[in-house]
């Protein structure tokens, strides 16, 4: 349970700038977006912070950015933050997400599995 | 005083969770007025419950510098809905929910960078809310189709008189959709695919 602190709203500034440590959102050096696939490639360490322990526990199997973020309760910007010490220390894979000019045969493997629905 | 979080933090739910075999995701967004039916044409296709992401006005701000981004008491939330469809057992479509006002897709870093097309949700009886998305998307060269959310209230024009209102390129295509039913959301978001084919087929072409 998470205890009511005066002031200290559970996703304000406050709180976003103790998990991140101050870092702002590296997304475009790391790369990653919305639907980038991470899967966990190590267990949670006993001492490590809480929302790193985290993400590693969710991502057992693949999940997307987005997804990470809506099963943590925290921001894009603040998962990204922390996706990229997970990746720097290669406790977590990143999938990338398939090109952004789609080709005919992405194009057709979305148009099948949309009709297989 | 934190050491809660990692107990408390619930992943996907058995179902929920996709093959280890998922290698790549793709992305549609849905843009639209609030209350459009975007959340609504989301739950309808998507095979987990839509959940929710939320970003701050004072997290996203590029030109706010560190120690004033602290002292920012209150921050305006925006939530995005979306929802997932596995296509197959490699490839993952994500389909994102947002609000029309372009001022929040900055919250989202890059969420039309990527993204195969987009849907422009509209009804009817407030067509001016889409102008501004359909310029942006222009613009942005983000290809998309518009879906009309047939709500029973709303007048039912012609599709041409809705072109001509919307001042649509001739070449987008224009859906009649209930975005409460799986099969006509299904067909809007199909309707998307055979015009990126198209448009992909046109460009190969040339
Ligand atoms: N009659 C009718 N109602 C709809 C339709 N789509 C959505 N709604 C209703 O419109 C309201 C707003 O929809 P919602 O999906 O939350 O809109 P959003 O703000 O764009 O996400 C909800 O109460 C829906 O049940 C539709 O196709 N027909
Ligand atoms: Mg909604």
């Amino acid at each position: 349970m998470s205890q009511e602190v005066p002031g200290w709203d559970e996703n304000g500034p406050e709180r976003l700038y103790v998990i991140t440590g101050g870092r702002s959102d590296p997304a475009r050096q790391t790369g990653l977006d919305l639907v980038t696939l991470i899967v966990a490639r190590a267990d949670p360490q006993v001492g490590m912070q809480p929302e790193h322990a985290s993400i590693l526990r969710v991502c057992n199997s693949p999940l997307s950015v987005a997804e990470i973020s809506a099963y943590l309760g925290l921001p894009v910007s603040v998962i990204t933050v922390l996706l990229a010490d997970l990746l720097t220390e290669e406790r977590v894979e990143a999938r990338s997400p398939a090109p952004s000019l789609p080709d005919i045969e992405l194009i057709e493997a979305v148009i099948h599995g949309l009709r297989n629905l | 005083m934190d050491s809660g979080i990692s107990d408390t933090t619930t992943g996907p739910r058995s179902e929920d969770r996709l093959p280890s075999s998922a290698s790549s995701a793709v992305k549609v967004v849905i843009v639209g007025g609030f209350g459009v039916g975007k959340t609504t044409l989301v739950r309808s296709v998507s095979e987990i419950r839509p959940l929710t992401t939320e970003e701050t006005m004072t997290q996203a701000s590029e030109n706010v510098d560190d120690t004033a981004g602290v002292e920012r008491k209150t921050a305006t939330t925006v939530a995005m809905d979306f929802g997932r469809i596995s296509l197959n057992e490699e490839l993952v479509l994500y389909l994102f929910g947002t609000p029309g006002q372009q001022r929040f897709w900055f919250l989202w870093n890059g969420l039309f960078d990527g993204a195969l097309g987009a849907v422009v949700l509209v009804d009817t009886r407030r067509l001016e809310v889409s102008f501004d998305v359909i310029g942006r998307l222009e613009e942005s060269a983000v290809p998309f189709v518009v879906a009309v959310n047939a709500f029973p209230e709303a007048p039912d024009y012609p599709v041409e008189e809705l072109r001509k209102a919307l001042d649509l390129d001739p070449k987008v295509p224009i859906v009649v959709c209930d975005a409460r039913q799986r099969s006509s959301s299904q067909d809007v978001l199909l309707k998307l695919m055979h015009y990126l084919r198209s448009l992909a087929l046109t460009s190969e072409a040339k």
